[in-house]
């Protein structure tokens, strides 16, 4: 089953090769990792996507917390939340089929960002199915280009802010963990 | 601003003030001004003849106390040299910061002379590293070091500090208040609820085994883990790393779980109705076949790292925390048991031990490691710090030198490193010079580091090697006995004449063929001021049992022959 990860790790060097090779050495495959900035400073935050059994998310869960600079680990795969994924498309487009193409990209709420000659640009934000929807509907056409960000994922409604590595509070033990299965 | 310091200077006022009284090193160019410096520093300084050397003596420095070990070296091929003894030290959870020099900060990634990527090389097999460029980082650094080394799971921590940042100078400011990493956490606690399920399941055991490993000394939980057993009758089996944790002598202890585990422990393991494991990974060699390990008990695991939880036996119990914690919390609930049918169902599959001691075996002319080791024992009370190095003469040393004392046995059980003993028992001595060290050797790895005898000499470190000479790379002529139709390809192995070399590095020698002279000359070894190294010519293709093929079942045990040439068993 794929796994959404998102972890808040210090802003530091090396810290995204220190998450990388722990997937590496522990033998899981990434599908899909994300990295950027959060609304604290000195904290990155990373949307990591792994295909995994329920063991062997909490396992990652665990392995990831050794690395000294992850500072949350969050499993978003059971919980409520927001995930998506943009991509841009560049397309094949003449006099002929552009008009039909832009009925298509309306469908999906999407926008076009660049017309040429004989090529469009698309824009689109959403669920990896939506995204797959659309790029199925535009392959007749003749698919020239493609880039996905891959996921990034938010839970709905509150959660407990990350503290940023210049926070003065001692990293709270976390009481009552349970790692059971 | 009259306390400005070179990076120098301020690494070993970092050190000085984490404890440190003893480095392990070898200098080179980028690491220079360290040495320079330290000369200004009440530090002893051990000169090894490898790199690898400084890495094992510095793990066997933290076995042997507790404390973290220190080893230091130059950029590249300095630090490259380190690897086996930082990988060493991880898989065994001991705690150890390398320090390593590196080329000056506006060289990096240039391919500069002796340029090596050393955080990137040792990431894997670290807890943690830092590159440190700034003057500035240096303390900080030092004292964040040691404190991921020693806390929750120890491990090795490397500190690669550039050329400038060793040269440059700052106001020197130690702050040893507790070091804050935002997202570490050494420690965690178990739900209420998992609490309340192990203490059901403990109370409601009838064919329970504690499993004792290398988590118990390094919680320093061996009394609560005692009382444990003693207050419920439970019997206790040891890992390899767990040697020591319980006194082998104490009639609770099985002894040696799994591999080369005595039959009757891996008997019990099968039969229980509950395991307790206690800082223990469930290591490959103690498992065997994972798919018929323990079929009929329940699983309670007690670990500090909850990365070890369901790894590679799925437990019905887990119970994060340190140990000594997480036991004291759990001992008032746990009833006093009985359990004597248990017992002497184990003591039925043990038999009578009188048998298997190897004292009782008549002399037939043959020299055996058992022997050599089972006398080494003996005159020693089960007193030593015994170090020993991979292969058959490592798994005799486990099964016929009876631990009574913590931290008496150190080995490389996780990595299995040949050429860890020597070296790791220089650092065993220096961190310990009351303790008596004895290493045992097999004749493949004593060469793997034999250049260590220099620093013994130079150092003049006491300590008694036993070098276990059987003529063969022993382990894999055994498992190529077993598992290749005796092939022996590349086990073989034509060595010098160890006394002799012993002596041209300046130490005592001795060698011995005959059974007889085993005692005097370990006699003659303890009342010797140096350091004595004893050749003992043992028996060439002797066999160490029983055995449990890698991945076979754990019932499923290579018994010894009968009648053994050394040892019998009650079911043999
Ligand atoms: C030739 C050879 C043969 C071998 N044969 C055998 C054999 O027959 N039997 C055998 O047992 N081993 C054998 N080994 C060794 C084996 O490979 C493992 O190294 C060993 O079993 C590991 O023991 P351990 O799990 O107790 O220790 P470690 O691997 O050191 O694990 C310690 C555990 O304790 C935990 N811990 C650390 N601190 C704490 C704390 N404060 N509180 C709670 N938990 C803590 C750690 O997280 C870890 O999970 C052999 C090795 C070699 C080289
Ligand atoms: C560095 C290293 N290389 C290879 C091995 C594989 N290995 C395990 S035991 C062994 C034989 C050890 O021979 P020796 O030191 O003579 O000890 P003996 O088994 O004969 O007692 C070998 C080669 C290893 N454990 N470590
Ligand atoms: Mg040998």
């Amino acid at each position: 089953m794929r796994h959404t990860f998102v972890v808040h790790v210090e802003d530091k060097p090396g810290v995204l090769n220190r998450v990388a090779s722990l997937f590496r050495r522990r033998a899981f495959n990434i599908e899909s990792l994300t990295v950027g900035h959060t609304e604290t400073s000195g904290v990155s935050r990373m949307t990591i996507v792994v295909d995994t059994d329920a063991n062997g998310a909490k396992r990652l869960e665990a392995n990831l917390y050794k690395l000294v600079n992850v500072l949350r680990v969050t499993d978003l795969t059971a919980e409520a939340a927001v995930v998506r994924e943009l991509t841009l498309i560049r397309v094949s487009a003449d006099q002929e089929t552009r008009t039909h193409i832009m009925q298509l990209v309306d469908t999906f709420r999407a926008k076009v960002v660049d017309v040429a000659p004989d090529s469009l640009i698309i824009e689109a934000t959403g669920t990896e199915e939506k995204i797959d929807g659309l790029m199925g509907v535009l392959e007749p056409y003749e698919v020239l280009e493609m880039v996905r960000t891959g996921r990034v994922a938010m839970s709905r409604g509150q959660q407990a802010p990350v503290e940023g590595p210049s926070d003065e509070t001692p990293g709270e033990v976390d009481d009552n963990v349970s790692y059971s299965v | 601003m009259d306390n400005i310091r070179t990076g120098a200077q301020i690494l070993w006022e970092s050190l000085v003030r984490e404890g440190v009284s003893t480095v392990f090193g070898y200098p080179g160019g980028a690491i220079l001004p360290a040495y320079d410096a330290m000369l200004e520093y009440p530090i002893r300084h051990v000169l090894v003849r490898h790199e690898q050397g400084a890495t094992h003596m510095a793990d066997g420095y933290a076995r042997a106390s507790g404390e973290v070990g220190v080893a230091i070296a130059t950029s590249g091929p300095g630090a490259t040299n380190m690897v086996t003894g930082i990988a060493t030290a991880m898989l065994d959870s001991s705690p150890m910061v390398c320090i390593t020099g590196q080329v000056g900060s506006k060289l990096i990634g240039s391919d500069a002379f002796q340029e090596t990527d050393v955080t990137g090389v040792t990431l894997p097999i670290t807890k943690h590293n830092y590159l440190v460029s700034d003057v500035d980082e240096v303390a900080p650094t030092i004292h964040e070091a040691f404190y991921v080394a020693k806390s929750g799971r120890p491990g090795p921590v490397l500190v690669d500090i550039t050329k400038d940042a060793q040269q440059s100078s700052t106001e020197f400011v130690w702050d040893d208040s507790p070091v804050q990493l935002p997202g570490y956490r050494p420690e965690l606690r178990a739900t209420e609820a998992e609490y309340q399920q192990a203490v059901e399941l403990i109370n409601g055991a009838k064919r329970p085994v504690i499993f004792s490993g290398h988590g118990v000394m390094l919680s320093g939980a061996m009394d609560l883990v005692r009382e444990f057993a003693e207050r419920a009758n439970i019997p206790i089996a040891m890992t390899l790393l767990g040697i020591g944790s319980v006194p082998a002598l104490h009639p609770l202890n099985l002894g040696m779980m799994g591999m080369h585990g005595e039959a009757w422990v891996n008997q019990a393991i099968q039969e229980a109705d509950l395991l307790l494991a206690f800082g223990m990974r469930f290591d490959d060699r103690v498992t065997g076949n994972l798919k018929t390990y323990a079929p009929n008990a329940r699983k309670i695991h007690i670990d500090i790292d909850p990365a070890e939880f369901n790894k590679n036996v799925l437990v019905d119990v887990a119970l994060a925390g340190d140990l000594s914690a997480v036991l004291a919390d759990l001992l008032p609930h746990v009833e006093r048991g009985d359990r004597s049918d248990w017992l002497s169902a184990i003591g039925v599959m043990k038999g009578d031990s009188a048998v298997r001691d190897v004292q009782n075996i008549p002399d037939s002319g043959h020299l055996y490691a058992a022997h050599v080791i089972n006398d080494i024992w003996r005159m020693t009370d089960g007193q030593a710090v015994v170090v020993t190095d991979v292969g058959q003469h490592q798994m005799w040393e486990a099964q016929y030198y009876h631990h009574q004392e913590p931290r008496s046995l150190i080995t490389s059980g996780g990595l299995g490193t040949m050429g860890f003993a020597l070296p790791a028992a220089i650092g065993a001595k220096l961190s310990r010079p009351d303790a008596e060290v004895w290493v045992v050797v097999g004749d493949g790895g004593f060469q793997m580091t034999m250049c260590e005898l220099a620093t013994i000499a130079q150092e003049k470190v006491k300590i008694n090697v036993a070098i276990i000479n059987n003529g063969y790379l022993g382990m894999v002529r055994q498992w190529q006995e077993f598992f290749y139709e005796r092939r022996y390809a590349a086990t073989p192995l034509l060595s010098p004449d160890f006394a002799k070399l012993a002596e041209a590095f300046g130490l005592k020698s001795a060698q011995v063929s005959r059974r007889q002279d085993v005692e005097p000359t370990i006699e003659m070894a303890r009342a010797h001021e140096g350091a004595v190294v004893i050749d003992f010519r043992v028996e060439q293709e002797d066999t160490v049992y029983p055995m449990v093929p890698a991945g076979a079942d754990l019932q499923a045990m290579i018994r010894r022959p009968s009648p053994s040439p050394i040892v019998e068993t009650a079911d043999d």
